[in-house]
């Protein structure tokens, strides 16, 4: 067997007493492409920031490419052949795709003076190892995310990197350009470069990856070849739990739609959306990520006014042109980016829980009734079994999967009869997302209101919603029970 | 101890700010007893705080929604004005202004500063013009207002019957300033405290994204806030009128950098989202009794006051950052 | 061909040039040809000297994402205690000591606001604002200010000299183009070199745009800030130094109070408020136009009394239009990319 390119062997990282890291070993051979996944909190970030020097290790040891690598800074770690490239792909969207390419090499050189022509050349070297066609002088915030992600990939490659790891890399992309990307890594992989792909999506750690490790609570719980994972097998190794998971059947619908659309248009992004939400039903709708679901989600939500066509609550036209329209109509939304749009991360937990009932909140006088606030907040956390000490705490202390509760938390506190979720798990935990599905299927069932599911991942949706719609470009392509319909149908429309 | 702990844990920022402030008062009740600690020298400074006190309030609500209200002494200076010109058209040939007409002027002052205020706060909610940039636009306009009025001079000749009871002290002990101060803080921390706006205002502060997700009426939170802030410097307006007794388009102008100065002293967070009432309030007092304390010293030259001030707060910034630092370190 | 103009169509810089043509023909026409005069352009020329030099230390700064108030009270301290301490020695030599003295206790003042904003990671706005009021306090306190009615002689010199005197011929009015106009190109050619020709400056760009990444690229971000406030200082005090030079006497505290408008300035002529864009032509056009207006009231027949109703009402305009061009610019991108994925 060949040498390994990176071997970790038992380290260890403590936090103010925390164990992040307990013993943990792993290896990656050249040019492998070996997925690392695990829940929020595993310790996954903790270790890439260990190999490439942000963090210094408590014990253990780290060799790469037949060397020790004592305490490494980050730009020794670039210097022998790692490279990182983080969700925000630091980059500067001010500046053109030149200068972010050039930057890192002509600072590293320290130059001083800037030459135009050095940059250049620099900046096509490093765009022609992957083949990426792009204006160089272009300003970086005019492209689009898979462009910024090929321009921090081609960045990475300029030093001459062995291991480049990618952390969660497939998140903002649509379907077409993860396959860029994977064609791309894959491509990497040819020229003798390893990846470590971090994510928890399933079906990438299928598609691309060798081998694959799975760390929990700070602990490696397993390591092995990706032929070998399933499903099932994935998310106990995950979560350390076993889900039976059921597939949602709606038991009571109401006779009469609680929400109707007809001829729904948002001039540019969808038009003619016509549909029917009964009372007691999961209605779920998908499509790629610019066929217009979520611009759908937030016209039906006031913040983006539909331009024509009408929506109708229990059969009567209702005029929504702003959320508070909305929320008058018992119409909540869970919105697609739950950091910028759904929580206040620097306020308090019960502070988001109670903001949008706030106005209901008073004493007969018309001031703020912090008692019934305050119990408000009680019933919610333990309703939804938020784990925290103190919901006095600000929500950015919580995991994903405990934020996306405070938000559904938000919206169930208004009592709304119509629950608009879009991307309801995205970046949350195997475990929440369980959980959350469960709540989810248990409020139509129990509470008799209409729940819409707007997500692209496809088990998610065909699992807990009644019902499927498929947009495309704007328009619906389909609609069909979901039990009358599988994955592979589904994509086959949605492409 | 440990309950104190807790205690202090509660607001750091605003027992940091009592702690400086007491040991302003140990020294000098050590240096200069007799000539700070008398009831002469308390009357004083609560005649004389009110009038940049009302603005900082302002100032504070603005802050605590992420801007910043530049326009305060625009917004004083158009009301003193207004308000000379009105009382010396009321009180006509006679010269005297009667006691009836006081409510017509609180009238004016308040709807100069709804209108003023308004006005901001549209710039600010439907334009979307940068609070800083927006308000620093209405300050020019009403200077420049003022400047056309007045032509540039000082107006003092004008019926001085109300701004000298503003002037006076109620029952000989009570500034009437002092009074107007009160009511107007006290209504803001009931706002705040009380009623469901304050919580919003923080709220709107965080995220004005996430406010808008959330269902609240982003656009009217800024108006009323703006317009409230606008209301406050009206009146700190007509307490400047009846400091000088007279009204011109360029008095106070060092108030503008000086309430945002007492704002972030009070701990209120420039980015917004951040921020009580009660640590403005005690950053207000505070500065004015650094003051007051200087000018006991004959020999040093009240001019040290602004640098003591700008020491003080670069003091709580670096305060506020060690502490910080230290928090996230463990 | 067509792609420039485009670009050039996007760019706040051609909108305040055309609004300053548009201005400058208004005044043209309405002064009865007063503004295309020799000495109209010279008046202007001279008088955009001072907040020029300011605007081009505000632009850096608010480059960079920052804010900088305390450039007034900067530039008064380091030229009064110039200015003081040279009349107290009875020198008589050239500017050059004077302007040495001036940059260094600008760059000490500067580092001042550099330790807190870069090293301490302060908010740079509210440093400013107390380092402010500490240089005013030490100038009127320490320092004892008062007005100098005369100034060193060499000072007196520099600020008199003249590169070419331009004369009116119709009215027979003449003004002077004062040597502190090469200066101020000076700074300008100094500042486009730092800013657009050295990793200095493109780390001031880059961390405006993006702190964590500035860092994560390599750019030493504390001391890119530290430097900056260092050479905003110097660049201000210079200011502070040509003013007094220009108005022959050092009055201590007239030049507070200018930081705001010198900010419109610069932000009308495309700076982001936000950081990590703006340019120096903008900056020095948009610099221009408020120079323009608060100088022309004259010619116009306006008393100067309306100068603060115009800036006010300029500043309020501007920013208005460039913000509702924000949204409307979104909204048309927004279209654009939905129309283009549909053609594709």
């Amino acid at each position: 067997m060949a040498q390994a390119l990176l071997k970790v062997e038992k380290v260890n990282k403590s936090f103010a007493g925390v164990h992040a890291l307990k013993d943990v070993s792993l290896e990656i051979m050249p040019g492998e492409i070996h997925c690392l996944a695990g829940e929020n909190g595993c310790g996954k970030s903790t270790l890439i920031k260990i190999i490439s020097g942000v963090y210094q290790r408590d014990s253990g040891t780290v060799e790469f490419d037949g060397k020790q690598l004592g305490k490494i800074t980050p730009i020794e770690a670039i210097t022998s052949g790692i490279q990182v490239i983080y969700q925000d792909f630091s980059i500067f969207p001010n500046l053109t795709v030149m200068e972010n390419l050039a930057f890192n090499t002509e600072l590293a050189a320290k130059r001083r003076i800037v030459s135009k022509k050095r940059m250049r050349q620099i900046a096509e070297e490093a765009v022609a190892k992957i083949n990426f066609q792009v204006d160089l002088d272009a300003l970086v915030g005019t492209l689009s995310v898979a462009e910024k992600q090929m321009v921090a990939i081609s960045r990475a490659l300029m030093f001459n990197a062995k291991l480049i790891i990618m952390d969660e890399p497939t998140t903002a992309l649509t379907r077409k350009e993860v396959q860029a990307l994977f064609d791309i890594i894959l491509k990497l992989k040819a020229q003798g470069i390893a990846i470590l792909f971090v994510s928890h999506k399933l079906d990438e750690v299928f598609e691309i990856s060798e081998r694959f490790t799975i760390f929990r609570s700070g602990e490696l719980v397993v390591t092995g070849n990706t032929k070998d994972l399933d499903d099932k097998k994935f998310t106990y190794y995950m979560t350390g739990r076993e889900f039976n998971d059921k597939t949602f059947v709606a038991e009571k619908v109401t006779e009469q739609p609680i929400l109707e659309t007809k001829g729904l248009s948002l001039e540019g992004h969808f038009s003619d959306v016509s549909f029917q939400l009964r009372g007691g039903e999961i209605l779920g709708i998908t499509g790629l990520l610019d066929s217009g679901r979520t611009e759908l989600a937030l016209s039906l939500f006031g913040i983006r006014p539909a331009t024509s066509g009408t929506i109708l609550r229990d059969g009567k036209p209702v005029q929504i042109r702003s959320a508070q329209d909305a929320i008058h109509a018992k119409i909540g939304l869970v919105p697609e980016d739950r950091l910028s749009e759904g929580l206040f991360l620097t306020q308090s937990i019960g502070d988001n829980i109670v903001i949008s009932e706030i106005d209901r909140l008073k004493t007969p006088a018309g001031t703020y009734d912090r008692k019934r606030r305050n119990q408000e907040v009680a019933d919610w956390v333990s309703e939804l079994s938020i784990a925290t000490p103190d919901p006095n705490n600000a929500a950015s202390t919580l995991s994903g999967g405990n934020q996306q509760r405070i938000v559904l938390a938000k919206w169930l506190a208004c009592q709304p009869d119509v629950l608009i979720l879009n991307g309801p798990t995205v970046g949350v935990d195997i475990g929440s997302k369980h959980d959350i599905h469960a709540i989810l299927q248990k409020l139509a069932r129990e509470t008799g209101i209409g729940i819409i599911i707007i997500s692209d991942d496809l088990p998610e949706v065909l699992e807990n919603c009644s019902r499927l719609m498929i947009l495309k470009d704007g328009r619906i392509v389909h609609e069909s029970s979901t039990q009358d319909i599988d994955e592979k149908t589904v994509l086959s429309y949605m492409m | 101890m440990s309950k104190l702990k807790k205690i202090y844990r509660g607001n750091p920022h605003l027992y940091r700010l009592l702690g400086i402030t007491l040991v302003w008062m140990v020294f000098m009740a050590i240096t200069r007893f007799d000539k700070f600690y008398s009831f002469k020298n308390f009357q004083t400074i609560a005649t004389q705080f009110p009038e940049f006190g009302l603005m900082a309030l302002g100032v504070m609500l603005c802050m605590m929604t992420g801007g910043i209200d530049l326009s305060c002494v625009g917004v004083a200076n158009t009301t003193s004005i207004l308000c000379a010109m009105l009382m010396t058209s009321m009180a006509g040939e006679s010269g005297v202004l009667s006691v009836a007409s006081y409510p017509v002027v609180v009238l004016l002052v308040l709807a100069v500063g709804f209108v003023c205020g308004m006005f901001s706060g549209f710039l600010v909610a439907k334009v979307r013009i940068p609070p800083i940039l927006a308000t620093l636009g209405v300050n020019e306009l009403l200077t420049g207002i003022c400047m056309v009025l007045t032509g540039g001079a000082a107006m003092s000749s004008f019926p001085k019957e109300m701004t000298t009871m503003l002037a006076s002290n109620l029952g000989g002990i009570v500034p009437v300033r002092l009074i107007v101060f009160v009511v107007v803080a006290v209504i803001i921390w009931f706002m705040l405290t009380r009623t469901t706006y304050g919580t919003k205002l923080l709220l709107l502060g965080t995220s004005e994204k996430v406010a808008k997700y959330s269902g609240m009426k982003t656009e009217r939170m800024l108006l009323r806030t703006y317009t409230t802030s606008g209301i406050c410097s009206a009146l700190g307006g007509l307490m400047m009128l009846s400091t000088y007794a007279s009204a011109r388009a360029d008095y106070g102008t060092q108030y503008t950098l000086q309430t945002i100065l007492i704002v972030v002293l009070g701990g209120v967070s420039p980015n917004g989202g951040k921020g009580k009432i009660s640590g403005v309030i005690l950053a207000i007092i505070l500065l004015k009794m650094l003051e007051s304390g200087i000018n006991r010293f004959q020999n040093i030259s009240s001019y040290y006051i602004s640098l003591i001030w700008g020491g003080v707060l670069i003091l709580a910034m670096v305060l506020d950052y060690l502490t910080a630092d230290k928090r996230s370190r463990a | 061909m067509q792609k420039s103009l485009k670009k050039l169509l996007g760019r706040t810089e051609f909108y305040v040039f055309l609004l300053l043509v548009v201005l400058s023909i208004v005044i043209q026409i309405r002064s009865g040809g007063q503004f295309y005069t020799p000495n109209g352009l010279v008046d202007i020329a001279s008088a955009l000297v001072v907040p020029g030099i300011f605007a081009v230390g505000t632009l850096m700064v608010i480059i960079s994402g920052g804010f900088d108030v305390s450039f007034p009270a900067l530039a008064s301290l380091a030229v009064y205690a110039t200015t003081k301490s040279l009349l107290d020695l009875g020198y008589t030599g050239g500017v050059w000591l004077p302007l040495l003295m001036v940059l260094a206790i600008g760059a000490v003042l500067g580092a001042f606001n550099g330790f807190f904003v870069g090293y301490l990671n302060l908010n740079a706005m509210i440093v400013t604002l107390g380092a402010s009021s500490v240089f005013r306090g030490i100038m009127q306190g320490a320092l004892n200010s008062r007005q100098l009615a005369t100034i060193p002689e060499g000072m007196r010199n520099f600020g008199t000299s003249a590169l070419f005197v331009a004369t009116n011929s119709e009215s027979g009015l003449s003004s002077r183009m004062p040597v502190a106009f090469l200066v101020y190109i000076a700074v300008i050619v100094l500042a486009w070199f730092v800013l657009n020709k050295t990793y200095f400056g493109r780390g001031i760009y880059a961390l405006g745009g993006n702190p964590a990444s500035a860092t994560a690229a390599g750019f030493n971000v504390k001391r890119t800030k530290f430097l900056m406030f260092v050479f905003v200082g110097m660049i201000s005090a210079l200011a502070g130094l040509i003013r007094v030079c220009m108005m022959q006497q050092c009055h201590p505290t007239n030049m507070l109070g200018m930081e705001m408008n010198i900010i419109a300035g610069v932000v009308l002529g495309g700076a982001a408020i936000t950081g990590g864009a703006g340019t120096l032509t903008g900056c020095v056009l948009g610099t221009l136009l408020i120079v323009t207006v608060e100088n022309s009231m004259i010619l116009l027949g306006i008393p100067t009394t309306w100068k603060s109703v115009f800036v006010g009402a300029l500043i309020i305009i501007g920013t208005g239009v460039s913000a509702m061009q924000v949204v409307r610019a979104n909204r048309a991108a927004d279209r654009k990319k939905k129309i283009s994925k549909e053609g594709a």
